[in-house]
């Protein structure tokens, strides 16, 4: 176990894992650790294994080899110090199940029992709802809540429960712009006010980048972690890819391209979906 | 008020139990029914009537009671259906399907023995339609026992079980026995199909599980709500259609009255269309901001 220089363990420490499914291996020896309060992006193409990963760090998916350690203890299932918000959660607007009911559950649905909810597991529903900006739609089915609507209704879910870390699956894909800048501002903010660590795949990265102390980038079942001008870099990603790549820079925006002539299906910052 | 109420309705004996039991399944079966429909599990609760049929119809040729024979089947088949993977969703309408395929073919096989071998002529009538009439008394402390304590299951893991229906990924994350409480619940299921196979018929149990739920569940502002909603619904439509199936020995001097199933059944259905027309002005009313992405229920379906 690495300690930092204060000689708290670090929120999460992921030591030469790997995952196959049969004879496919999706995740390679992958190691990285998370800080305190740190907000890291789990940057890659579909496909590469992000889902995986982030299952892997939950405990519902067995690991090959290696070792998850959180908070400087090994993994367990039920550990609450963990927050989730998975991928594409699907809401039926025919149930009549309130944003603030979804929110509430993250308090005690892991428990059987009859109890009551108390005035301040009520008064915490709704301060949690008033830090995600939820409260203007706390009473309407989260069915028929738009997509950055719900996204924020599942990242109050998440953090009631005060995780120390909290990991979403990309919270951002089929966003449009304006939700998407929303919901990246939300996520910093909860990460400085709650001392939360946050962990986020996404698939682009240009969003993260005001906001973002960390990376892990994704690729071929492997990773590189570091800040984002450690990792982020012709010679890093062309190791990890392994076939040359160009980053570059243009009004503050980072663009990975492929040489011509590689196959670039795993490049997530594609030119043809860069130029607007 | 003759017409309505007819004399010797609650001096009734035979109607007194059917009112007692009749209420006493209307609450388990709307309890469930309200999470078998936010689990979109309706299919696998329609399955589980037709292995009680087949539990029915083999406990009226073996001459065990009919409940026994009901709560065997639906129970068998539960497990049937968890040991296939209906925890699964991808595997659920495939497991339900087997099950409900070979349940039928007993079924038939059995209900043809009753008739034939048995010449019990009313059998076929009984376990498919239900009998609510007919049902002795000492059925109802069994039937009470069983639905108490699915009702108090169902209270108990209502929080796990809800967010498990919501989202399986979501609750294992948080630390829910999502396997337990998906296993529990088909039990609570097969349990509430067995209890309402002996008051309607276990072809018409589906009816009764679904129908009250279905309709709270459009208008009810919440799931606590909803499962009221469905208690209220499914007692009513319950009493309404045996004190209707009543009159109609009334109706006509020659008849022998109108089988109680048909009207419970009946009932449910015009709440669950009453309930459309309420929900349409409700969307209507709605005034909730317009949002560019958004789905169906937003300002613009005004």
């Amino acid at each position: 176990m690495s300690i930092d220089g204060k000689g708290t363990p670090p929120v999460l420490e992921v030591d030469g894992v790997s995952v196959s499914f049969g004879s496919r291996n999706i995740l390679h020896n992958v190691s990285f650790e998370l800080r305190a309060g740190e907000f890291t992006g789990l940057i890659g193409s579909n496909g590469v294994g992000k889902t995986t990963l982030l299952r892997v760090i939950l405990g519902l998916q067995p690991i090959s080899t290696g070792s998850v350690r959180v908070l400087g203890a090994p993994l367990s299932k039920r550990s609450r110090a963990l927050g989730y918000v998975p991928q594409k959660v699907l809401l039926d607007p025919d149930v009549p199940m309130r944003a603030r009911d979804l929110v509430a559950l993250g308090l005690d649905a892991h428990k059987f029992g009859f109890s009551r909810r108390s005035a301040t597991e009520r008064e915490k529903v709704e301060e949690i709802l008033v830090a995600v900006d939820a409260e203007s739609f706390a009473d309407a089915r989260i069915g028929s809540l738009s997509g950055g609507e719900q996204q924020r209704v599942l990242i109050a879910h998440a953090l009631i429960s005060s995780p120390k870390l909290l990991l979403l699956d990309e919270p951002l894909a089929n966003l449009d712009p304006g939700s998407v800048q929303e919901v990246v501002a939300l996520l910093h903010r909860v990460a400085k006010d709650h001392g939360v660590s946050i962990l986020l795949s996404a698939h682009e990265m240009n969003a993260l980048l005001p906001v973002m102390d960390r990376i892990v980038y994704v690729s071929n079942g492997r990773v590189a972690s570091g800040t984002t001008d450690e990792v982020v870099r012709s010679d890093v990603l062309s190791e990890l890819y392994g076939h040359h790549v160009d980053v570059i820079q243009l009004h503050g925006r980072i663009f990975v391209v492929a040489e011509p002539g590689t196959s670039a299906e795993d490049v997530p910052e594609h030119p043809r979906y860069q130029v607007d | 008020m003759h017409f309505f109420l007819e004399p010797g309705f609650f001096s009734n004996a035979p109607v007194r139990t059917a009112l007692l039991l009749g209420a006493v399944v209307a609450a388990v079966s709307a309890v469930v029914g309200v999470i078998t429909v936010v689990r979109s599990q309706s299919f696998a609760g329609h399955a589980l009537t037709d292995v009680a049929t087949a539990g029915g119809s083999g406990a009226y040729y073996l001459g065990v009671g009919a409940l026994w024979g009901f709560l065997g089947g639906s129970l068998a088949g539960a497990g049937a259906m968890e040991l296939i993977g209906v925890q699964r969703v991808r595997r659920r309408d495939l497991a339900t399907g087997i099950v409900l395929g070979a349940a039928t073919g007993l079924s038939a096989l059995f209900l043809y023995l009753d008739t034939t071998v048995k010449a019990t002529t009313g059998a076929t009538q009984q376990i498919l339609f239900g009998s609510i009439f007919s049902v002795s008394s000492s059925t109802i402390p069994y039937v009470a026992i069983f639905g108490g304590l699915v009702v108090l299951m169902m209270a108990i893991m209502r929080r796990p079980l809800l967010l498990t229906s919501l989202s399986s990924e979501i609750a294992s994350s948080q630390g829910v026995r999502v396997r337990m409480v998906g296993v529990l619940f088909m039990f609570c299921l097969a349990v509430s199909v067995g209890l309402s196979s002996i008051a309607i018929g276990s072809i018409l149990s589906t009816a009764l599980l679904i129908g009250p739920a279905a309709t709270a569940l459009r208008v009810a502002r919440s799931i606590a709500a909803a499962t009221f909603l469905a208690i209220g619904l499914g007692i009513i439509s319950t009493w309404l259609g045996i004190l209707l199936a009543y009159d109609s020995f009334y109706w006509d001097p020659s008849s022998q009255g109108l089988p109680v199933s048909f009207f419970i059944v009946a009932i449910c259905f015009v709440f669950y269309v009453f309930s459309g027309i309420a929900l349409s002005r409700r969307r209507a009313q709605e005034t909730r901001r317009p949002v560019a992405t958004d789905s169906a229920l937003s300002a613009e379906g005004r």
